[in-house]
Formats: C-alpha cells, sequence, structure tokens
C-alpha cells in the first residue's frame, strides 16, 4: 500500500500565537479508515482543514496524490471530497441543486445519474426535489456527505459525521462509510467518540494538543498496548494481602472478597499459573475468575492525560 | 481555469436572483414609475428643458445609474456574504478553483442581474417620456462597464463585512449619496461655480455624465474623462481583489 496523503512537518500557527498544529507528520494509506481521535481543541479540524485548502499552513508539506496542496492545489483537491463538522448549506435549494452545485464547483461535466445513484445510497434519493431547510439534521448530515461525493473523490475528510446524531443514525453513518471503503475510497475521520474509532477503523492516530502521539493499526494498538486485569473473587473476606503474595501487586476489593491482578498479555509471561498456585499455598479459596481487556477508551485517556 | 466552476456558481447565483422575480422585477419598475411621477411630472413640468432635453428624459440615465449601482453592489456582496454567513463557503475554499473563478462566478452574476435591472429600468421610462438614444453601442457598453465595476466593488464588501450591518452600510452612506450629488437629477451646470469644482472630486459625476452623453450625444464633462473614470475605478477594484487573492484576506486563514 502506499500513502495517498502524506503530511510532513505541518505546522500551523493562528495570528493570535496560538499554536494549532506542532509539526505534525502522517501518512495516509489508500483505501484504509483512519480514525483521527482527540479531546476538543486538540486540532483535528485544523489538520482536516489545512490538509483541504481551508486554511494555509504556516510551514511543512502536504501532498495528495502525489500532488502538493500548495504548488498543485487544482490536482490534490479533485481527488479531497469534505464532509465539514457544521451543518453548512444553502437551505433555500433542493438537494439535487446542491449537490449539482458541488460537482460543477470540482469542474465535473454534469452527471445525474451518478448523483442519483449517491443519493440511493444515502437513502435521499426520495427528497431530491425538496429544500435543504426542509429536512431533518440527520438528513442534512446526509446532503453534505452527498455532496462531498458528488465528484467522485478518492479520499473523503469526514470531520466528527457522528456528533450530535442519533445511536440509530450512528450506525446507519457507519454503514455508509464501510460501503464506502468498499468502493475503494479512503476515509479519514475525525472523533470523540472511541467506539466510533474501535468500531470502524483500520488504524487509529491519537492527536492532542496540536500533535499526533500515535498512529497505530488498531487491533496492534488495542494488543500492544491493552492491559488485562484479571480478577479473583474469593470464597472468603480477608483482612489484608497475605505476606507470600506480597511479590504480584495485588489490589484488594474494599470489602476484601475480591483481589486484582493485572498484567501485560504482550508479556513474555504473564505470571498467572504461579500467582494461581501461591494463592492455593496462602490457603485462600477463589470462588470465580474474570478477567477484562482495556478498551481503546483508556488507552486514549491515558494517552492523553500523560500529554496534559 | 475552470470555466465549469464559474459556470456552475453563476448558474446558483442567478436561480436565487429568480426565485424571487416578482421583487426582483416589480421593485425597480415601481420606484422608476414613482421618480417619474415625481420629478418628471410634478417636478419637471416647472423645468423647461435641460441642456436642449426635456427634463423627464434628462433624468432617465440618472435613474437607471443609480438602479444599477446599488443593484450591482448590493447583489454582489450579498452573493459573496452569504456562503460566508451561512458557513458554505468551506465548499469555495476546499473545491479545485482559484479566487479567479470565484470573483468571475459571483460579479457576473450580479453585474447580471443590475443589467437586467437597467434594462428593465429603460423600458418603463418608454412609457413615461420620448426618448433618444444617440450612441446605443457606447449606452450598452457602459451600462455593462457600470454593472461589472460596481459588483466587483460590491464584492470586496461582501468579503470585508462581518456582519449585515457593514454589509448595508457602504451601499447606504457612500453610494447613494454620492449617486444623488452626482448630478442624476440635475445638471453640474446648474449649482454655483463653488460647488461644480467640489462635485467634480466626486467619481459618479463621470460615470453618469457618460451615460447621459451615450443618450443625448452631450454631457457635463468629457466622454475622454467619463472613460478614464470608468477604467480607473475598475482597475482599482480589480486591484484590491488580487490584493485579497493574494493574501487570502478575510477568507483563508
Amino acid at each position: 500500500m502506499s500513502a495517498i496523503v502524506s503530511v510532513q512537518n505541518l505546522r500551523k500557527a493562528y495570528a493570535g500565537g496560538f499554536e494549532a498544529l506542532k509539526s505534525v507528520d502522517l501518512d495516509i494509506e489508500e483505501g484504509e479508515i483512519l480514525a483521527l481521535l482527540g479531546p476538543n481543541g486538540a486540532g483535528k479540524t485544523t489538520l482536516i482543514s489545512t490538509i483541504c485548502g481551508i486554511t494555509v499552513p504556516t510551514s511543512g508539506t502536504i501532498t495528495v496524490g502525489g500532488h502538493d496542496t500548495q504548488k498543485a492545489f487544482r490536482a490534490a483537491r479533485a481527488l479531497i471530497g469534505l464532509v465539514p463538522q457544521e451543518i453548512n448549506l444553502e437551505p433555500f435549494e433542493t438537494v439535487m441543486n446542491t449537490v449539482r452545485f458541488s460537482r460543477g464547483l470540482f469542474g465535473k461535466p454534469r452527471n445525474d445519474a451518478y448523483l442519483e445513484d449517491i443519493l440511493k445510497q444515502l437513502s435521499l434519493y426520495d427528497k431530491k426535489d425538496n429544500k435543504v431547510m426542509t429536512l431533518s439534521g440527520g438528513m442534512k448530515r446526509r446532503v453534505l456527505i452527498a455532496k462531498a461525493l458528488s465528484h467522485e473523490p478518492r479520499v473523503l475528510f469526514l470531520d466528527e459525521p457522528t456528533a450530535g446524531v442519533d445511536v440509530e443514525l450512528r450506525k446507519d453513518m457507519w454503514e455508509v462509510v464501510a460501503n464506502l471503503k468498499a468502493s475503494g475510497v479512503t476515509i479519514i475521520l475525525t472523533t470523540h467518540y472511541i467506539e466510533e474509532a474501535e468500531a470502524i477503523a483500520d488504524r487509529v492516530g491519537v492527536i492532542n494538543k496540536g500533535e499526533i502521539l500515535l498512529v497505530q493499526d488498531k487491533a496492534d494498538l488495542m494488543s500492544q498496548m491493552g492491559r488485562k486485569q484479571l480478577k479473583i473473587e474469593l470464597s472468603a473476606a480477608i483482612a489484608a494481602i497475605p505476606d507470600a503474595l506480597a511479590d504480584y501487586d495485588l489490589t484488594r476489593a474494599d470489602d476484601g472478597l475480591s483481589l486484582l491482578y493485572h498484567y501485560d498479555t504482550k508479556g513474555e509471561r504473564t505470571g498467572i499459573t504461579t500467582l494461581l498456585a501461591n494463592l492455593q499455598k496462602a490457603g485462600l479459596q477463589m470462588k470465580d475468575l474474570q478477567t477484562q481487556q482495556s478498551s481503546l477508551e483508556d488507552i486514549f485517556v491515558g494517552l492523553v492525560k500523560e500529554t496534559a | 481555469m475552470s470555466l465549469n466552476a464559474i459556470w456552475t456558481i453563476y448558474v446558483f447565483e442567478m436561480r436565487r436572483f429568480f426565485r424571487t422575480i416578482t421583487q426582483s422585477f416589480i421593485s425597480p419598475v415601481l420606484s422608476t414609475a414613482l421618480y417619474f411621477v415625481v420629478f418628471g411630472a410634478a417636478i419637471g413640468s416647472r423645468i423647461d428643458e435641460v441642456e436642449g432635453v426635456s427634463y423627464g428624459a434628462f433624468i432617465v440615465p440618472g435613474l437607471i445609474m443609480l438602479s444599477v449601482m446599488t443593484q450591482a453592489t448590493t447583489n454582489a456582496s450579498f452573493g459573496i456574504y452569504f456562503p460566508k454567513f451561512i458557513g458554505t463557503i468551506y465548499e469555495l475554499l476546499s473545491a479545485p478553483i482559484s479566487f479567479l473563478e470565484v470573483v468571475a462566478g459571483y460579479v457576473g452574476a450580479a453585474a447580471t442581474k443590475a443589467l437586467f435591472i437597467g434594462v428593465v429600468i429603460l423600458v418603463t421610462s418608454f412609457f413615461f417620456v420620448d426618448i433618444q438614444i444617440a450612441h446605443p453601442l457606447a449606452m450598452m457598453a457602459f451600462l455593462v462597464l457600470t454593472c461589472v465595476s460596481f459588483a466587483l466593488l460590491g464584492f470586496i464588501i461582501g468579503i470585508w463585512a462581518g456582519n449585515f450591518e457593514q454589509l448595508q452600510l457602504i451601499p447606504l452612506l457612500v453610494i447613494t449619496p454620492l449617486v444623488f450629488l452626482g448630478g442624476s437629477f440635475y445638471s453640474i451646470t446648474m449649482l454655483p461655480p463653488v460647488w461644480q469644482t467640489i462635485t467634480l472630486f466626486n467619481p459618479v459625476v463621470y460615470l453618469i455624465s457618460g451615460f447621459r452623453w451615450s443618450f443625448f450625444g452631450q454631457a457635463d464633462v468629457g466622454i475622454g474623462a467619463s472613460l478614464f473614470a470608468i477604467a480607473l475605478f475598475t482597475a482599482i477594484c480589480l486591484a484590491v481583489i488580487w490584493w485579497i487573492f493574494r493574501t487570502g484576506w478575510r477568507i483563508r486563514q
């Protein structure tokens, strides 16, 4: 796979001196779904806006499909579709006209059959002659996606596509994204819903305070950084952890009825076997065992806390 | 340059105009009729002739200029301000087009609307007064140039404006007074000598005078001066737009 979007040394400082992006490097592979996670104000939207040409980089280079977004902006931008975070639509126009406008703006010849196909995929076809202002919020968001897809982009940026959207519509949106990926479109989405990244992304990037903290394969990330927790439920409460188990860094629950043991799944030895043997030696009776894997959310919160 | 993109913006803007066609059409016709009743019939009956032309006919070029200048300015300023206001400007900024396409689309549409209204007023005036157009080609050229140059000015205002109040400010406080004081309803030779000199600093005088020349073959100032004035005005607007384009002022952060 090759990088379709390549960001190097990107820095963006606003007139007031605020540094929204500090030396960002990011390669986005063709055909993948990359989720950019970050708290509010992390620089997600600035990063997307700079790649798409809405804001001008202070320094650094960005290429899209090998075209520099500054020197060859026409070729670069022609490949990009952008779905903004805010629902920005001309209220008095019909759905079809506003989608046609987007296609024309990108210099593409009129092709209503293609546009109707997009509207069908987004369940908007029966609304095509309705004025935008008569649509519901979820429908309007789909119109934004239809507009972004109208000129057949190879890369689609979705800035917080499911912010403020109800659960059902969010699932629909995920399906739309999955279908787009299947059609070969590279997708970059920003979100602060961790479950969203967990559900649909191939790779996850974490951004905070204008810096990319990591970009990693989602599964790798979760198994590499994922720590597991073993909960040992005891038949009888204990007042303190027996000395024989002092080496294990166990945590005793307040009621004394359970012990917590943290271990790394990637570690050479998890230490579980010896721990269980030693528990028996110490005379503790086990009632039940539970393991729990840390979620992307735990990883994310941990990372962001480190940079705070 | 993407002609397709220019055409797309142009058509989109013109559709806004046709959505409100009744308003766009009736309002200039009505205001022209009012001007003819008030200035032409009521006051004009007491004024014999101005520079050998009946007063009713004399005010026609000024009336057209008044509407065309305000319409071109407000249409273009609103046209580009509205996407800024509702946020759809993101699309213009992320499209593979340069500022040139954006200017051509919005200014072209605003100038067309103003031209349409100018022609409507001209046609309406035929019902009230008897006018002959001495230089029809020059008249159309002047009209089109005025539409385009004031649409350029309107575009600059639309980019500059931070709210709807600022959008109205220049047309209301600058253009309307300059047009009224620029000889739309009188010949500047009717003024005392001091005011004649002061009036010559009003750029609109040259535009109205040139336009009137194309109707009656005579004017307050020489046709050469009028042509120079409108060329200069257009050049200044283009220079400002070029500067906005280079710096991304008020558009791209």
